[in-house]
């Protein structure tokens, strides 16, 4: 009894922790006044503004685009990577392990100033395609990371039956291989989106003028306050995604079995 | 959650959506590499290409113009006006310095200028080419630009203000006239100090009547030691969360720049702002043309723009901040806010002072003694 009391009470406190400050931005984002410190009344205002608001949702848009194409373009050469490393023999491919583990250790804002530097140096013209190529590059580790363990727990054979039963190549990859590893890679590409949707020091380091990504954007918005504008940005994001989980998560049951019965595998 | 959705995902009709998307991702992908290197080519041969009036590229403070003024100012001009952003000084000064992006106009505050001036990126202006800005910026701000900007070369004042003391008059009895009231052991617990080197060695150092720019050694050890004794005293050392706060009547006292104080005091009426007898910091914000602008041309008639009264003014209505411009502050209808002593105030009556640029040894010597000040 007080024990199960007690469990209660702690997941409480975790749930606390961790929406308590969503839950402070949504009830700001309908506050009337702009300083949190007042209750200015209830009001829809700053969605109004929001939409409105030319320049946010150009922040937007560049932040959707440069995440979509990067994670994109990123699990695609990521994926690539994955089958080439893991055809290396043991010590090349615990050399280009390593190698490509260090980028994701290694501190963001070392990453940032040494693309902007490359970039200077090159005399690449700082705007979208800096932001996209440096995201592309931080993102690729990511999604090497989570195809790899997926690579390794690929039985060979099963590639060799399908050549042995006639399937060219090319056919053995996308109808045996290809789909033993796509739980990876999508969960390759979904990390790779969140990383590229919330990065501010690279994106900082490699922009260009006018261009602003919505992290890069709030951040201007210190020295005069950030707007509530942003706080209903914000939490429009939240609901979408919230929304988006509780889709998925209550999709059909009979289509989940069938594709847990391919796939039984858990990530 | 990952494995459901990862697992619902998976499907055969998804796999297909998923591979179509990699397609047009790794399309998508190419053409925007296109096109970035396209622009590439298209800066490389110099000038802009524009057929019409070219554009104009502008580093500003987040917030710090009314978004309906750079509309007005393409659709007069023609020029397309590229905007872009910064947070403080330090941030914009790497960017500019290494070259990664080259501006036409931008707005530092005084010792970055003089930085800037020192490190030679700045361009002399010729102010043929902005007449409005000699009819309409009052003198007296020439003259504190003088500071930074010696003989008035480089530099164009855009806004301005001054750091004072704001306090809660239901909260504080005492006549607030003076830095010393920020020593007051009455109001432990109910300062709120500045979390920035300069400006908190501002209030110590005009306490003890030094200069806010001092290099000696003995005058900033004696106002590390006040600020020292003051700590046990200070809420917090906060940035821009003095407003909120005083608004929230968290603090009695607390250390902040005029533009906020009338936005402060809007939303809350007990809330008073005093510049101390000791005198205080004016800043200046400032429109000033890198040496490596690529449209020299139209970076002047944007600053000419800039002061051109009706639009100070509106500018000046967006930001809250004072205007240098003489001419903008005739045509506000409020007289409240034309003869406000926050946004206007007479600066004769104070002793007042800019910060200058320190050199990177002065700068240090600040920084050092600063976190003597917040380890101890």
């Amino acid at each position: 009894m007080i024990k199960q009391c007690a469990q209660k009470v702690y997941i409480g406190l975790i749930f606390i922790f961790m929406y308590a400050p969503i839950v402070t931005l949504m009830v700001l984002s309908f506050n009337n006044s702009r300083t949190r410190a007042k209750w200015g009344g209830f009001t829809g205002k700053w969605y109004a503004e929001l939409f409105s608001n030319r320049s946010i949702m150009q922040a937007l848009y560049n932040t959707l685009l440069i995440a979509v194409v990067s994670a994109v373009a990123a699990t695609l050469i990521g994926t690539v990577a994955t089958l080439s490393i893991s055809a290396m023999r043991r010590r090349s491919r615990a050399v280009f392990m390593s190698v490509t583990n260090i980028p994701m250790l290694n501190a963001e804002i070392v990453t940032g100033i040494s693309l902007m530097l490359l970039f200077i140096t090159l005399r690449v013209k700082f705007g979208l395609g800096t932001i996209l190529l440096s995201h592309i590059t931080f993102n690729i580790p990511y999604v090497i990371l989570s195809v790899m363990p997926r690579m390794k727990r690929l039985n060979p054979s099963v590639y060799e039956a399908a050549l042995d039963l006639g399937a060219s190549r090319v056919q053995a990859f996308f109808r045996v291989v290809f789909p033993d590893l796509l739980p990876g890679i999508l969960s390759g590409f979904l990390m790779a989106f969140t990383m590229s949707l919330d990065d501010f020091i690279i994106t900082h380091f490699t922009k260009g003028p006018g261009v602003d990504t919505l992290s890069t954007k709030i951040y201007t918005e210190v020295r005069k306050g950030i707007k509530p504008e942003m706080y209903a940005l914000s939490t429009l994001i939240f609901v979408t995604v919230l929304i988006l989980l509780i889709l998925v998560n209550y999709t059909p049951k009979s289509k989940e079995k069938q594709s847990s019965g391919q796939n039984g595998g858990s990530l | 959650m990952k494995k459901h959705l990862v697992s619902t995902l998976f499907s055969k009709s998804a796999g297909l959506i998923l591979s179509a998307a990699l397609l047009a991702g790794l399309l998508g992908g190419c053409g925007s590499d296109g096109a970035s290197a396209g622009a590439e080519g298209a800066n490389g041969s110099g000038a802009s290409a524009d057929a019409d009036g070219g554009e104009v590229i502008v580093y500003n403070w987040g917030e710090y113009i009314d978004p309906d003024v750079l509309d007005m100012f393409e659709e007069e001009t023609g020029i397309t006006v590229i905007y872009d952003e910064f947070e403080t000084n330090e941030i914009m000064y790497p960017r500019v310095e290494a070259g990664a992006s080259k501006y036409d106009v931008i707005c530092p505050s005084d010792y970055m200028i003089q930085k800037m001036i020192d490190n030679d990126l700045l361009q002399e202006l010729n102010f043929d080419h902005i007449p409005n800005a000699k009819a309409n910026i009052g003198q007296q701000y020439w003259e504190q630009s003088e500071q930074f900007d010696p003989g008035n070369k480089y530099s164009v004042p855009y806004c301005w203000g001054t750091v004072g003391i704001l306090y809660n008059k239901t909260m504080v009895d005492d006549v607030v006239d003076s830095w010393s009231i920020l020593w007051d052991e009455k109001y432990a617990d109910n300062i709120l100090m500045q979390d920035s080197v300069r400006d908190a060695f501002m209030v110590a150092l005009r306490l003890n009547g030094s200069s806010m720019n001092t290099l000696d050694p003995d005058e900033l050890a004696a106002a590390r030691d006040l600020l020292i004794e003051q700590k046990p005293l200070v809420q917090a050392y906060v940035i821009d969360q003095v407003r909120d706060k005083m608004i929230g009547n968290e603090a009695a006292l607390g250390v902040i720049y005029s533009g906020e104080a009338i936005y402060t005091q809007r939303e809350n009426p007990d809330l008073e702002y005093v510049i101390p007898k000791e005198g205080t910091n004016v800043w200046i914000d400032s429109w000033v043309v890198p040496k490596n602008a690529p449209n020299l041309e139209n970076a002047e008639k944007f600053i000419d723009y800039m002061c051109r009264p009706d639009i100070a003014l509106l500018n000046f209505e967006y930001i809250t901040y004072s205007t240098p411009n003489e001419a903008a502050r005739e045509l506000i209808e409020d007289e409240d806010i034309k003869n406000s002593p926050i946004a206007f105030p007479d600066l004769s009556q104070y002793s007042l002072e800019t910060f200058t640029y320190l050199g990177d040894e002065g700068d240090e010597l600040y920084n050092e003694m600063w976190k003597e000040v917040k380890s101890e």
